[in-house]
């Protein structure tokens, strides 16, 4: 990973050696002035030597450094910005008045990486257990000959597992380099359980020859270890590569699933071509914009729950603008495909145009409640983001409140019973006209369900809808109509299929050979993947 | 399948523009001088453009107060071309012959302004193009104050090989799939090469305009930076696919230390969007920051924020200024000057006093338009993503630089090197 790290601890060792003398100093008014140089040597040194110190007064001013709180004040004052005032950086004593010229001292990403590495050599011997196994595996990735005085007493007293185990590759990783064979050989064996790409990198180099045609490493058994274990590294990173590609796969199939299962039920069920369906996702995508807007204003302390309460708002919102729409308009139309795709249309236009009047023409800002941001580190250091989860797993949960409401309860049945046969539906005394209007909303509802979800992953603005129409009657129209068992497999396969081809050929290429498999696919197979027996196709 | 959603997209397009309409004002004196505003306010694009029609309608507003140009007032004619290439084509003909405008600002893609060009040509207009671009163009009819790849993205890939930068040896050159990024690549990986990288230590990958789903091409990032050697990635992605792609970024934990990106297209008014937090230390090249100091700039920033507040922007009191509102800026400035210098609006006498121009940038130089190649002479800034969106100025030229429209890594332009 990092190339410079090394050379920063280099520099950071040096400091070690340099400071061991007069340990708990306070931090030299000369050091605090290059910390504030305008070259970066200078300042990684200073860093360096700050590290090195790790007074208590020390490390303070190193975060202040990382969060851009350190400032220098117009009569050229090193302070330490806080939330309450600010305090001098030399003494740590508050100064009153508060000095409004302080100017925060800029950090680059090569200052920032010295930072962390400072911080991960104290933090290495912290009491939390969350701080060593961060600082942990920054030494991993930056490992190196002038680590060894602190991996190894490290790797000594550390009690936790995982944290040894990270230390003890960081610790195989510079004994590669060892003089000793007996060493090297230990080494090179050890890294094999190791998961990083870059291990492998360094193994592959060990069987190399140089120029003169003689192997880089000369011990042959030093050879056969660094072999065996670079061939574990790659059984491990194939399978990461492909559990990796079937998770993107999932998360895009649940995407498309949530997109597409509204639709399952407006056309599978009524057999509606509702071109507005995009538009419904919109909704339900701005009503969770608004619910997180009114939790913005008047519930600042749970900000983060907006999703939740959001969750029904959607369904609610697109509900009854899907009931509407078939009150209104779709309703007169039934059994005329062709009118009924133009008026959708027409809808979907009334639909984002009134959006752009209410939100404006621009994306919204939807944003991750904190508890779906950043990501869960795996097998192989795999990150699944949780957004991503969340949502895979609300898909599932969708799914089942759907198969719940169409198999079990009295409503679903008679959608079931129209689906079948119409007419006999209507002679048995199903209120026919009643369960179309129920059945729509439920079908919208769901669309603003995908709505909700979707604000969580792309971007919410007035044609939102427009780029997934097409994703969605792809996936209804492949998995067969009227086929809930059919949605899900056609969604997950596309999302499978999808991120393979997006893998190999890249994501433009990805949608051409998607478009044109569908094609293929239609042609064969017109009825989906699970055709419905019954009478149901040709209305 | 494919066909049907673009037409529905074309019909979708055209409808809700003729909803909208072109919003332009009345006639407010019986003579005054028209001036086209031709930027996208719906679609992929509005999440950049919409601030570029904002700041040249307070630019106009600004010139009209003080007096209008040679005594008569500026009427903004603002259209709307909706992200929809063909559809600039048409409102660019729209100003020009309908509208009469006497100069146009505009275009942001470099797809749209080569659909612009040569109605610009056959009708005579004149056009402002504020955004970077890959150069390889130089069109009598247009002036460009946006920066060109020497000014931008040659110094931002050369900070990214330098020390400070973190050395970088292997390079990912990620962007959306048109003119400008692949132009810009193709310069990029001749300099490259130039510079001994090897085609091995390339990874290009491209993505559709609006792609939201970035989770493939940041694992692919992830695996080609696990190399061994320091990764960086340049993107060139625009619109609002930068909110997804950051998102996953920050989710993805690919850290600014590890893997630093470098953008050409992301600016403050893009990163509203986003929670820049876990972006901090990521970068961007450009020349001009909303963060630079000094009275011109914080003159600049205040009266965008009061004319945002005044005219009801959304969200007017978190308004940000960011590159191609400055060259918008900067661009309706120097043509009031050159109009002013010429004494008539007529297009070929101002395309001639506008070499030389000069004026006082908020990016507090004082920027000249070349005599000859009709780009602006500009520094270029490269900036770190703070925690608050904006940038950190990590590196900038001293002065500003002459623009090389004809790139010198692109084969067949050594003979344009002087133009």
């Amino acid at each position: 990973m990092p190339l410079s790290v090394p050379h920063l601890l280099r520099v950071f060792l040096l400091a070690v050696c340099c400071t061991l003398g007069s340990a708990h100093a306070a931090p030299s008014a000369e050091t605090l002035a290059r910390l504030a140089d305008d070259d970066s040597d200078t300042r990684i040194a200073a860093i360096a030597e700050l590290g090195a110190e790790g007074s208590a007064q020390s490390v303070a001013l190193l975060d202040a450094l990382a969060d851009e709180a350190l400032a220098l004040t117009g009569s050229g004052r090193l302070v330490i910005l806080t939330d309450t005032g600010a305090l001098d950086a030399a003494s740590g004593e508050a100064i009153e008045p508060y000095p409004d010229d302080a100017d925060p001292l800029m950090i680059n990403n090569r200052v920032r990486n010295a930072l962390q590495s400072a911080k991960a050599a104290t933090n290495i011997r912290a009491s939390d257990r969350g701080t060593r196994l961060a600082a942990a595996q920054l030494l991993r990735d930056s490992a190196s000959e002038l680590l060894m005085p602190i991996l190894e007493p490290a790797l000594a007293t550390e009690q936790d597992k995982e944290i040894r185990s990270i230390l003890a590759l960081a610790v195989a990783r510079v004994n590669l380099a060892s003089a000793e064979p007996a060493k090297r050989i230990l080494a090179a064996q050890r890294l094999g359980d190791s998961s990083d790409a870059s291990v492998k990198a360094t193994l592959a180099a060990l069987l190399d020859k140089d120029a003169n045609g003689q192997f880089v490493e000369p011990d042959a058994e030093v050879r056969a270890a660094a072999k065996g274990s670079m061939q574990s590294i790659e059984r491990r990173l194939a399978m990461a590569d492909l559990a990796s590609t079937a998770f993107t796969g999932l998360s895009l199939g649940s995407i498309l699933l949530l997109a597409a299962l509204g639709l399952a039920i407006t056309y599978g069920v009524m057999g509606v071509i509702n071109m507005a369906h995009g538009e419904l996702l919109m909704v339900g995508a701005y009503a969770t914009y608004v619910v997180q807007g009114l939790f913005r204003s008047y519930l600042p302390d749970y900000v983060d729950s907006y999703v939740l309460a959001a969750v029904p708002v959607a369904f609610l919102a697109a509900a009854a603008v899907g009931m509407l729409m078939e009150r209104t308009v779709i309703r007169w139309l039934y059994g005329r495909p062709l009118e009924t795709l133009l008026a959708t249309w027409g809808l979907s236009l009334v639909l984002i145009q009134t959006a752009r009047v209410i939100f404006g023409p621009q994306n919204v800002e939807v944003a991750n409640p904190a508890w779906m941001s950043g990501g869960v580190s795996t097998y192989a250091d795999i990150v699944l983001p949780w957004n991503r989860l969340v949502i895979i797993g609300f898909a599932i949960f969708v799914l089942l409140l759907v198969w719940l409401m169409m198999q079990k309860t009295r409503l679903g049945m008679f959608v079931r019973a129209v689906t079948q046969n119409r007419a006999m539906a209507g002679c048995v005394g199903v209120p026919t006209a009643r369960i179309d209007t129920l059945a729509f909303g439920i079908g919208a509802g769901i669309a603003g369900l995908g709505g909700c979800a979707l604000s969580q992953v792309a971007n919410v603005g007035p044609a939102m809808g427009q780029g997934y129409i097409v994703d969605s009657f792809m996936v209804v129209v492949l998995g067969g109509v009227g086929q809930l068992a059919g949605a899900v497999t056609a969604a997950m396969g596309l999302g499978l299929m999808t991120k393979i081809l997006e893998g190999w050929a890249g994501a433009v290429v990805a949608k051409i050979l998607v478009l044109v498999f569908i094609i293929i696919f239609i042609q064969k197979r017109p009825q989906g993947l699970f055709a419905l027996k019954g009478r149901f196709v040709e209305d | 399948m494919k066909t049907r959603r673009s037409f529905i997209k074309a019909l979708t397009l055209s409808a809700s523009l003729a909803a909208m309409g072109s919003v332009s004002t009345f006639a407010q004196a019986a003579d005054t001088i028209k001036v086209g505003v031709l930027h996208s306010l719906s679609g992929t694009m509005a999440i950049s453009e919409t601030a570029l029609k904002n700041v040249a309608l307070m630019a106009i507003d600004e010139i009209n107060a003080a007096g209008g140009v040679m005594g008569k007032q500026l009427e903004p004619v603002v259209v709307d071309p909706a992200s929809n290439w063909p559809l600039f084509a048409e409102k660019a003909r729209q100003l020009l012959s309908q509208d009469k405008v006497a100069v146009t600002f505009g275009c942001w893609t470099s797809v749209s302004r080569k659909s612009v060009n040569p109605v610009f040509k056959e009708l005579n207009g004149l056009l402002f193009y504020p955004v970077q671009y890959e150069g390889e163009e130089l069109e009598k009819n247009v002036f460009y104050t946006g920066a060109a790849p020497n000014q931008q993205a040659i110094p931002a890939v050369e900070y990214l090989m330098s020390k400070d930068g973190g050395e970088a040896k292997r390079f990912v050159l990620l962007g959306t799939d048109y003119v400008y990024p692949r132009t810009t690549n193709k310069i990029l990986r001749a300099f490259l090469h130039s510079k001994g990288v090897k085609d091995e230590d390339i990874m290009e990958e491209y993505t559709p305009f609006g792609h939201s789903d970035y989770q493939t091409i940041i694992a692919n990032i992830k695996k080609f930076a696990a190399a061994g050697k320091k990764t960086a990635v340049v993107s060139t992605i625009n619109g609002d696919s930068n909110v997804p792609f950051y998102k996953e970024l920050g989710n993805a934990g690919l850290k600014a230390t590890d893997v630093p990106v470098v953008a050409f297209s992301v600016g403050e008014e893009e990163l509203r969007g986003v929670d820049a937090k876990p972006l901090v230390g990521h970068l961007a090249a450009w020349n001009y920051f909303m963060s630079v100091k000094n009275p011109t700039n914080a003159a600049f920033i205040k009266k965008y924020q009061d004319w945002a507040k005044k005219n009801g922007v959304p969200n007017a009191d978190t308004v940000v200024t960011n590159d191609p509102m400055e060259a918008t800026y900067v661009g309706i400035y120097m043509w009031k000057q050159a109009v002013e210098q010429a004494k008539t609006t007529d297009v070929d006498a101002v395309i001639a006093a506008l070499g030389g121009q000069t004026f006082k940038a908020p990016s507090g130089f004082t920027l000249t338009m070349d005599k000859t190649n009709h780009h602006l002479h500009k520094p270029v800034l490269i900036g770190e993503v703070r925690a608050d969106g904006q940038f950190s100025t990590v590196w900038k030229t001293k002065a500003p630089i002459r623009a090389q429209p004809w790139s010198p890594y692109i084969a067949g332009n050594e003979a344009k090197q002087n133009m």
